[in-house]
C-alpha cells in the first residue's frame, strides 16, 4: 500500500453537518477524565491549607505521606493483582498476620527487629505463593481463592498468638514475662527519620518507584499488563501466564506484609485487630488509581496519588473535627467520583480486571 | 421498486477529526442484496454501525420504508426493522447462557408479553422458540445441540446463531458484516442459500464482504466506499476492473489481476527447499489415522480444510500450544517437541492464530506494543525495554504492511478489521523465522492486502522460511502456495504442486466428506 492509504482523509465537514458533539465539550470532557481526579485532590488540599494552620505545619504535609504508607504499598499490591487481570483479597489479612508475626518473633521468640523483618516478607511471600497455587495450578477463580487465603490467614495469626495482642514484656501463659521487645531499629521503621523525612515516606516512595518501574518500564511489567490484557493472546505471544500471574500474587503478598511491618512499628505491639480495614482501603485505593490520569488500567501513580487522598481526607476532615464514620461516607464519594470519570465519563468503553475490554471498531 | 426499504441520506460520522463517512446517500430496495465494498478502513462498518444504532452521534437521516427514523441505539434499531450481524462473531453471542437461550435471547431481554409470565423463564418455551430460530436457517441441530453452552460452538456455528437470532423477528433490512470470513465455502453456501431465500421473501440485505467471488455470486447491486464516500453503484453482472479501481485508488495499479478478474495472474512457484519439519505418525485429532508429513523451507505449502479438519491442531501442535494426539516432529533435524510457544518462538516457529480478537489482540494496547510483545526480550536491555527501538519497529511495520492509522500509538481496537489483520499478521512476519504458520491470514483483510499479506509471505519463503498458510477456503490457498495440501477429518487427501492441479481436483478432494450442520 502506497502512503496515500495510511493518512485518513480529515475533510471539513460542511456547515451545519458538524459532529453532535462539539469537539470543545469533547475536549473538556477528555480532560475531565485525565486530571479530574487530580483537580479535586489539589482543591481538597488547597482548602484545607486556607482553613487550617495546623494542615499547614510541616510536620503534618510528612504526616499525611505516614498515614497513607500502609495503605498506599499494600494498594501497590493489589495494583500488581490488578494488572494480571486478578484481584487479592487477602491482602488486609496478610497485613495483619504480619503484624502479629513481627511481634511474635521479636516478643516470644526474642529475636531482634532485622530477623522480624526477615520472617514477616518470607511470610507475606508463603501467602502470595499459597495464593498463586489457588488461582494458577487448582485454577479456583482469583475471588474466591484470595477470600479463602484471607480466612485462613486470619484464623493462622489468631492460632499463631493465641487470640492475644502481644505486646513487650508481656505475661505469658506459663506466668513468665516475655523474654524479648520491640526493638529500637524495628520503631525506627514507623517513627524514625531520613534527615528530614519520616521512615515511612521515604519507604512508600522508594516502594512506589519501584512498582512504578517495574510495571512501566521493563519488559516483565509489560507482560504482566499483558496476561491481564488477554491471556490468551499472551500465551500464544510466548509469555508464560501461569509464572507471571504467580509472581504477581506474591509481590502482592511481599507487600502486603511490608505494610503490616509499618502497622506493627507504628503501634509497637502485635495487636490482632491490626489491619482489619487494610483490605478495603487497599482496594478501593487501587481501583481509584486505575482511574487517575485516565489511564484505565491499574497503576502506580494512581494507586499513590489515590492513597494520598483518601489520608488527606482523613486527616483534613479530622482536624475540622468530622466524626470518623463521617468520613467514610467522604471515601465512599471519592471512590464514586474516581468511577465516574473512569467508566462513565470516558469515551473509552472499559473493563473490570478479567473481564476483555468491549469496543473497538471493525 | 416504489419506496426503497432503506434509504439513507447525508450520512456522516467523525472520530474526533477523523471524519469516518461523509455525505453517504444510499437507498436499499425491498428484495435486493447489495454488496457494500471497500478496502480497509473505508468505513464500512461504521455505516453498518450507524444503521443499527450504534453511533447515534452521526449525521444525516435514516428512513425505513419512507418514514424516518432516529436509530440512536441498536433495540430502536431493531424495532424498525434492521437486523444486524456484526463482523465480531463474539459479540453476537452471549457467553454462559446455553445455544437456546441465546437463539430466544431477544424474547429473554425484551419479552413481547408483559406481567409476571414473562418474568419467568420458562425452559420450555426457550426451546420452541430456538427451534423456530433455527428452522428459518435450515439447520439440522438437534436439542442436544440446543442445550450446550454458547462457549463450545465453534466461529462459524456461531455465526450461524447469530443469524438465525437476526432472523427470527422478520427484519425488512439484514445487515452482514463479512459473514463469511469465518465460513468454508460449503459453509458459506449454506448461509448463501437461506440469504436468497429471504430475498425472495422480500428482505432487503446489505452485506459486506472483501470476497469478491461471492459478490459476484450472491449480489444483485454493488457500492463501493472509499474514504467514507461513494465511489462506484453498479449492478450484476459486476465490471471489476471498474470496480477494483473505485475500491482501492491508485493501489489498484499494484495489484494486477488474472483472467478472471478477481485472482492475481499466474506466479512462478517456488521449488521445494530442504525439509524444515519432519512429522512422522501424528495424529491430528483423537481418532485420525497417523501422518507422515514432511514441510519443505523455501516455499509456501498450503493446507486446506473445513474447521476441525485438523488445520489448527497441526499449527498449535508445532507451535506448543496444543499437543497432538501421537506422534512426533523434528526440526532441520532435530526432535522439536516445544513445551510451550515460548519454546516455539526460541525455536523459530511463528505462528498466526485464527482468532484474532480472541487469541492475538489486548484491549486497550497500540499497535507498537501488540507488534513487539513476543519480541521483548530482544527489545530490552537490563529488562528495560528500549521504547523508542520499540516505537521504531511500529513504524516500520505500520509502512511495510499499510495498516491505515495516524501512528504506532494507536489503540489496536481503534483500526478497522482488516488493519487489526494487518497488525496481527505483521506481528510475526519478521526476519530469520524459520517456520511460518498462518492460519487463516486472510481473514476480514481486503484485496490489496490480500495480494501484500501473500507477497510477504512468499518474500519470507523466498529468505528461506517454511511458510504453512491454513485456510478454509481453496482460492485463497491457491494464490499463495507453491504446494497444496487438503486436510479432511485430519488426513491428507490431496498432497500436489499448485502448479500441476487444477482448481476443481482441490474442491473435489476438500469436499470429499460432507460438512454436515452440527457444531463438533
Ligand atoms: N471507535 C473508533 N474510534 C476511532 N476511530 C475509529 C473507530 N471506529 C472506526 N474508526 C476508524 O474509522 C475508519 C473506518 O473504520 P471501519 O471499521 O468502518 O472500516 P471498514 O470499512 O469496516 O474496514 P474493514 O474492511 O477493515 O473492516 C478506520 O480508519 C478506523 O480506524
Ligand atoms: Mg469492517
Amino acid at each position: 500500500m502506497t502512503s496515500s492509504a495510511t493518512t485518513p482523509t480529515t475533510t471539513p465537514a460542511p456547515p451545519g453537518a458538524g459532529s453532535r458533539v462539539s469537539p470543545g465539550l469533547d475536549r473538556a470532557r477528555e480532560l475531565l477524565v485525565r486530571y479530574g481526579f487530580i483537580a479535586v485532590t489539589i482543591a481538597l488540599i488547597g482548602w484545607f491549607l486556607l482553613s487550617e494552620p495546623n494542615f499547614r505545619t510541616s510536620d503534618n504535609l510528612y504526616g499525611l505521606l505516614v498515614y497513607a504508607a500502609p495503605t498506599a504499598i499494600a494498594g501497590l499490591g493489589v495494583t500488581i493483582a490488578m494488572t494480571v487481570g486478578g484481584l487479592d483479597l487477602s491482602v488486609g489479612a496478610a497485613a495483619g498476620f504480619a503484624v502479629s508475626l513481627a511481634a511474635w518473633t521479636m516478643v516470644v521468640q526474642n529475636q531482634v527487629g532485622g530477623v522480624a523483618i526477615g520472617v514477616v516478607l518470607l511470610g507475606g511471600a508463603v501467602i502470595g505463593l499459597v495464593n498463586a497455587a489457588l488461582v494458577v495450578w487448582a485454577r479456583i477463580p482469583d475471588l474466591l481463592a484470595t477470600l479463602t487465603t484471607m480466612f485462613a490467614v486470619m484464623g493462622l495469626k489468631l492460632v499463631l498468638v493465641d487470640g492475644k495482642s502481644i505486646s513487650s514484656r508481656m505475661t505469658l501463659d506459663d506466668g513468665t514475662t516475655a523474654p524479648g521487645r520491640f526493638t529500637e531499629g524495628f520503631l525506627w521503621l514507623a517513627r524514625g527519620d531520613i534527615g528530614p523525612v519520616p521512615v515511612p515516606a521515604v519507604l512508600l516512595a522508594l516502594v512506589a518507584v519501584a512498582v512504578w518501574f517495574l510495571l512501566e518500564r521493563t519488559r516483565h511489567g509489560r507482560l504482566l499488563y499483558a496476561v491481564g490484557a488477554n491471556a490468551e493472546a499472551a500465551r500464544l505471544a510466548g509469555v508464560p501466564v501461569g509464572l507471571y500471574r504467580s509472581a504477581a500474587y506474591v509481590l502482592s503478598g511481599v507487600l502486603a506484609s511490608v505494610a503490616g511491618l509499618l502497622l506493627a512499628a507504628r503501634i509497637g505491639q502485635g495487636d490482632v485487630s491490626a489491619g482489619n480495614s487494610l483490605l478495603l482501603d487497599a482496594v478501593a485505593v487501587a481501583l481509584v488509581g486505575t482511574s487517575v490520569l485516565g489511564r484505565n488500567v491499574p497503576n502506580a501513580w494512581g494507586t499513590v496519588l489515590g492513597a494520598v487522598l483518601v489520608s488527606v481526607m482523613v486527616v483534613g476532615f479530622s482536624m475540622k473535627g468530622l466524626p470518623y464514620y463521617v468520613q467514610d461516607v467522604a471515601k465512599g464519594a471519592v471512590l464514586l467520583a474516581a468511577l465516574l470519570f473512569s467508566y462513565t465519563l470516558s469515551r473509552r468503553r472499559t473493563a473490570l480486571p478479567g473481564q476483555p475490554a468491549a469496543g473497538g471498531a471493525e | 421498486m416504489s419506496t426503497a426499504a432503506v434509504s439513507l441520506r447525508g450520512i456522516g460520522m467523525s472520530f474526533g477529526a477523523h471524519r469516518v463517512l461523509d455525505g453517504v446517500d444510499l437507498d436499499i430496495a425491498a428484495g435486493e442484496v447489495l454488496a457494500l465494498l471497500g478496502a480497509n478502513g473505508a468505513g464500512k462498518s461504521t455505516l453498518i454501525k450507524v444503521l443499527s444504532g450504534v453511533h447515534p452521534g452521526h449525521d444525516g437521516t435514516i428512513a425505513v420504508a419512507g418514514t424516518e427514523q432516529r436509530m440512536d441505539s441498536p433495540l430502536r434499531a431493531r424495532r424498525a426493522g434492521i437486523a444486524t450481524v456484526h463482523q465480531r462473531v463474539h459479540d453476537g453471542v452471549v457467553p454462559g447462557l446455553t445455544v437456546a437461550e441465546n437463539l430466544a435471547f431477544d424474547d429473554l431481554a425484551h419479552p413481547a408479553r408483559r406481567g409476571p409470565s414473562s418474568v419467568l423463564l420458562r425452559r420450555r418455551e426457550v426451546m420452541a422458540a430456538a427451534r423456530t430460530a433455527v428452522e428459518v436457517l435450515g439447520l439440522d441441530w438437534s436439542d442436544a445441540v440446543l442445550r450446550r453452552d454458547v462457549a463450545e460452538l465453534g466461529i462459524s456455528d456461531a455465526q450461524l446463531l447469530v443469524l438465525a437470532r437476526a432472523l427470527v423477528h422478520r427484519p425488512r433490512l439484514l445487515v452482514l458484516d463479512e459473514p463469511t470470513s469465518a465460513l468454508s465455502a460449503a459453509e458459506a453456501e449454506r448461509l448463501f442459500t437461506v440469504v436468497r431465500a429471504q430475498r425472495e421473501a422480500g428482505l432487503a440485505v446489505l452485506y459486506v464482504s472483501h470476497r469478491l467471488g461471492e459478490v459476484d455470486a450472491l449480489a444483485d447491486r454493488a457500492v463501493v466506499l472509499r474514504d467514507g464516500r461513494v465511489t462506484s453503484d453498479s449492478r450484476a453482472p459486476f465490471r471489476w476492473d471498474v470496480v477494483l479501481p473505485a475500491m482501492l485508488g491508485e493501489r489498484a495499479a499494484a495489484h494486477p489481476v488474472g483472467a478472471d478478474g478477481i485472482g492475481p495472474p499466474p506466479r512462478e512457484a517456488l521449488p521445494p527447499g530442504e525439509v524444515a519439519v519432519r512429522l512422522r505418525g501424528v495424529r491430528l485429532l483423537p481418532r485420525s489415522p497417523a501422518l507422515d508429513l514432511d514441510l519443505h523451507a523455501g516455499q509456501v505449502t498450503g493446507v486446506v480444510g473445513l474447521l476441525g479438519a485438523g488445520k489448527s491442531e497441526l499449527a498449535h501442535g508445532l507451535f506448543g500450544s496444543a499437543s497432538w494426539a501421537g506422534g512426533t516432529a523434528e526440526l532441520d533435524g532435530r526432535p522439536h517437541a516445544p513445551r510451550s510457544p515460548a519454546a516455539a518462538v526460541r525455536a523459530g516457529v511463528h505462528l498466526v492464530p485464527e482468532d484474532r480478537a480472541g487469541q492475538a489482540l489486548l484491549p486497550g494496547w497500540s499497535i507498537a506494543r501488540t507488534l513487539s510483545l513476543p519480541f521483548l526480550g530482544e527489545l530490552s536491555r537490563g529488562g528495560v525495554v528500549d521504547r523508542s527501538t520499540e516505537g521504531a519497529r511500529g513504524r516500520s511495520a505500520v509502512d511495510r504492511f499499510g495498516v491505515v492509522t495516524r501512528s504506532e500509538h494507536t489503540d489496536v481496537g481503534e483500526l478497522s478489521g482488516g488493519n487489526q489483520q494487518k497488525v496481527v499478521v505483521g506481528r510475526w512476519l519478521v526476519p530469520g523465522v524459520r517456520v511460518l504458520l498462518l492460519d487463516e491470514p486472510f481473514r476480514g483483510v481486503d484485496l490489496g492486502a490480500r495480494r501484500d499479506i501473500g507477497g510477504h509471505a512468499r518474500d519470507a519463503a523466498r529468505a528461506g522460511a517454511a511458510v504453512v498458510v491454513l485456510s478454509a477456503d481453496v482460492d485463497e490457498v491457491l494464490e499463495v502456495a507453491d504446494r497444496v495440501l487438503v486436510l479432511v477429518d485430519g488426513a491428507v487427501t490431496l498432497d500436489a504442486p499448485v502448479s500441476g492441479v487444477p482448481r476443481e481436483t482441490v474442491v473435489a478432494a476438500f469436499s470429499a466428506t460432507s460438512p454436515g450442520g452440527t457444531p463438533s
